[in-house]
């Protein structure tokens, strides 16, 4: 009769006995672990404390070993072998996994929700041992808008809805307009989401007054009619800008600007500006301008001219060998000794170019690696259809190696994300900015852990989609070479 | 010779230009300069510092130089860097291969810890580690020792200290340890050539880093002991522990946060190093009779290397340049030390920026010449 019950190898001939013993000692084991962590119930607690806390582990892990047994026929128990318990050791790791879940739910579930308080607006309410979702609620404003005065958040909430409408202008266009949507991506939402930004959410006339700019357009759209398609390229390059210096320095004068002022909107200064909306607002201008210049130095470093290359490959190597928070240390102490005294940049504005500049060199990195992998039956055959060198690289060369490097160029924009709250080197506050200045407020001190999981569930969401939607991009794009 | 004036047109207006932009920042520079009153120099460098650091490696107080507050920075910024990188790559290489289990717990668990602790700006998560979860620890009073000898408290982590007795004799040996293993590689490389014999050099390496240091406390008169920290009361309610290592609270959030962000794209690298072996290698090796073990040295270890070296030494550097970020919760590194409070003192931003910069630029380039000269030591040498 002993050799039925064979107590080292369970297998098929056993199946029942060992099926139900594993299972019931597995079963022990992590009811042990769910009362001792939801309940505070020590079931072992009789046993000395060091037995008793290894118990569960022990029963575990004996269980796991009986109902190991290959081809049993139970699809359900096959599957769980599989998956969790192919040996000795994945079993031990698994249950230690199973375990630190079951014991790290009842503490985080009561921090998050049981124990927490919502209510109120004053620091008195939070109590409890739980997260102080209160203090969140009061800051709300400021670290989404930072010192943007309150009466005034409605221009940064209207220009970035209608900057995501306008964004998502693609999703809708029908195959007609298809072929204008680089165009429009390119070159004309920029300039809108510029002038949104530097007009609308800024209010003064920071950089563009808006009417020179809509005369400069209008006139140069209308004579552009005229103009011999053969031309409208180069015309379109230079004359609006031009025109538009030419009205704003020349024709018109000061006494005019006013004008340029939509009537009603206050001037914030962009010092004001901050919490999530400013990560935005940089995220999205470093990402516009560094694409660009990336792919400038990039085509540099590839080129046949000895001198382009070695200025291109300085530049990438510069930019790459040091550390993000010293070029914004040079933007903020070192560039303003290198201009002209009388010559303004806002520190806003020298962040960005900063941050664009040190994300291009990345970019461009990121766009060689797809230049590179081109065959070079690519080139010799869009050059013996004489081609240019420009014609060859825009038509044939370049919307191969973007779609060859769309995961790397995500990447790269993830790390821009990421590295936007380092801005406060130069005194700008973005979200995690302004969670340190309103954890030293001396009214709502000791909530660094809320403000920090906060601003850490937003970041991880806004990085985890758009690492997801590159991954959809990239699998849509895919082509088969 | 065949000039041609196409070829020379764009490199010229290149080059033009950006002299003409570098010129026009120096010119300006000069004028700003003039009209401040400040002279360009390197001279302030072995001027008196005047300003202390709160942990440095080296001997270091007020009445040093610049100098001297540059090297306290720059260790600072290297000790760090090399700590993280240690940890990062061990941490990476775990969870890398727990990727790839095929154990679906494991592989969630790991995939779940990549995802979320790469998806947190790193200096966010500085400030967490830093500002919220090391304030919730003890006061030195209320600490309980770990091993009794350990104590974690709100003002840094204190370790027993080693005394060493006849230290150089115990280098000493280990220096001819590392030397003997060297050889006996190189040997047991020559005469597997040779004779086809292959001679255990794991386990005598093994045996030789053991046993020599083990003679020199046998024979070399080498003593050790240790001096254990003791809590010491300095008012009422201030304690400080006394003796053995203190490791501030600075460099353990930011070891820890480096290390943890860091590794979770090292995991990446391995995990993609490790797939991009072919199953087919596996398979042959396999079947030309080597055991699992051969497999994994001898096959497969050295073509996922291959792949896995190139971006971990990327990542290697990007720890370095964020470990930067030290400024952020004032651990005293190279950019907090020179380029923030020295360059308050001195006022001289554009020489003290340009060295913290041609340092980190130096420090990037001599880890990528290191690991692009093993890297091409390890490619394949095609015959």
């Amino acid at each position: 009769m002993m050799s039925k019950i064979n107590f080292l190898r369970p297998d098929k001939n056993n199946l029942n006995t060992f099926l139900y013993l594993g299972s019931f000692l597995f079963f022990i084991s992590v009811l042990d672990v769910f009362l001792n962590s939801f309940f505070s119930l020590n079931l072992t607690g009789f046993l000395p404390s060091f037995l008793s806390f290894l118990l569960p582990l022990i029963l575990g892990f004996i269980g796991l070993y009986f109902i190991r047994i290959e081809f049993s026929g139970i699809k359900q128990l096959d599957l769980l072998n599989k998956h969790i318990n192919t040996n000795n050791f994945n079993a031990i790791l698994s249950l230690l996994i199973i375990f630190v879940i079951i014991k790290s739910i009842p503490p985080i579930l009561s921090w998050f929700v049981i124990d927490a308080s919502f209510a109120g607006d004053t620091k008195d309410v939070c109590t409890g041992s739980g997260a102080c979702w209160t203090y969140i609620k009061v800051w709300m404003r400021r670290f989404m808008y930072g010192m943007y005065p309150n009466a005034e958040q409605w221009r940064i909430n209207l220009s970035f809805i209608a900057l995501v409408l306008m964004g998502s202008v693609g999703y809708f266009a029908t195959d007609k307009f298809k072929k204008y949507l680089t165009l429009y991506y390119v070159v004309i939402y920029p300039l809108i989401a510029f002038l949104f930004i530097f007009f609308f959410i800024s209010g003064g006339p920071v950089f563009f007054d808006f009417s020179y700019g809509i005369i400069a357009a209008i006139l140069s759209i209308i004579v552009g009619f005229f103009i011999p398609p053969k031309y409208k390229f180069y015309y379109f390059l230079i004359v609006p800008l031009t025109l538009y210096i030419t009205l704003k320095y020349f024709i018109f004068f000061e006494e005019y600007i006013e004008l340029g002022k939509l009537d009603g909107l206050n001037w914030v200064e962009t010092g004001a500006w901050g919490g999530l909306s400013l990560t935005f607002i940089i995220s999205f201008f470093c990402l516009i301008f560094c694409f660009p210049i990336g792919m400038a130095f990039a085509l540099g470093r590839r080129s046949g001219f000895p001198l382009i290359r070695y200025i291109s490959v300085g530049f990438i190597e510069f930019w790459r060998g040091v550390p993000l928070i010293t070029v914004l240390f040079m933007s903020a102490v070192m560039f303003p000794m290198f201009l002209p005294e009388d010559f303004f940049i806002d520190k806003l504005v020298r962040a960005i170019i900063a941050i664009s500049l040190f994300e291009a060199a990345y970019v461009a990195e990121v766009i060689r690696g797809g230049l590179q992998a081109l065959p070079r039956g690519q080139y010799e055959a869009a050059k013996s259809l004489g081609m240019g060198y420009w014609k060859m690289h825009i038509f044939v060369i370049l919307p191969q190696a973007l779609k060859l490097v769309i995961p790397g160029i995500a990447n790269t924009f993830l790390a821009l994300v990421k590295d936007t709250p380092l801005i406060f080197v130069v005194g700008l506050l973005e979200i995690v900015g302004m969670l340190n200045l309103a954890k030293t407020n001396p009214k709502w001190l000791g909530f660094a852990m809320e403000g920090y999981v906060f601003a850490a569930i937003i970041f991880w969401i806004i990085c985890y989609a758009m690492s997801k939607y590159s991954y959809n991009l990239e699998q849509k794009y895919k082509t088969d070479r | 010779m065949n000039f041609k004036l196409k070829d020379i047109v764009p490199q010229l207006i290149t080059v033009t230009v950006v002299v003409l932009v570098f010129g026009f920042f120096t010119y300006n520079a000069q004028i700003n300069m003039e009209n401040r009153g400040i002279d360009f120099g390197y001279g302030f460098l072995s001027q008196e510092s005047s300003f202390d650091v709160q942990f440095s490696l080296i001997e270091y107080d007020g009445s040093h130089s610049y100098f001297r507050a540059y090297l306290v920075g720059l260790l600072n910024t290297i000790l760090v860097s090399v700590i993280g990188i240690i940890i990062a790559t061990i941490l990476g290489v775990i969870v890398g291969v727990a990727r790839l289990s095929p154990n679906y717990l494991i592989n969630k668990f790991a995939a779940f810890y990549v995802e979320f602790f790469r998806n947190i700006p790193l200096l966010l998560q500085i400030f967490f580690w830093y500002f919220a979860a090391l304030r919730a620890l003890p006061l030195p009073q209320d600490a309980e020792a770990i091993f009794g000898v350990f104590f974690l408290t709100i003002k840094g982590l204190y370790v027993p200290a080693f005394i060493w007795q006849n230290f150089s004799v115990f280098f000493n040996s280990i220096v001819a340890a590392i030397i003997a293993i060297i050889v006996i590689r190189i040997y047991a490389k020559r005469v597997q050539e040779n004779q086809g014999k292959q001679i255990p050099v794991f386990l005598i390496s093994i045996g030789l880093i053991f046993i020599l240091p083990l003679l020199s406390f046998l024979i070399g008169g080498v003593g050790i002991s240790f001096e254990v920290p003791v809590l010491k009361q300095l008012a009422t309610t201030s304690f400080i522990y006394e003796g053995g290592v203190s490791l501030p609270p600075e460099l353990i959030a930011l070891t820890l946060s480096l290390s943890l962000y860091t590794a979770t794209f090292i995991a990446e690298c391995v995990r993609a190093g490790i797939q991009g072996v072919g199953k087919g290698q596996k398979e042959a090796a396999a079947s030309i009779g080597l055991t699992p073990n051969q497999v994994l040295k001898l096959v497969i270890m050295p073509q996922a290397l291959r792949i896995i070296i190139p971006p971990t030494t990327n990542q290697y550097l990007n720890l370095t340049k964020n470990s930067s970020l030290a400024a952020a919760i004032a651990y005293p590194d190279l950019v907090l030390v020179f380029a923030g409070t020295a360059l308050m003192q001195t006022g001289k931003a554009i020489e003290i920026v340009s060295i913290t910069m041609f340092t980190y630029l130096t420090l990037s380039i001599s880890i990528s010449l290191l690991m692009n000269w093993y890297n091409k030591k390890i490619a394949i040498q095609e015959k």
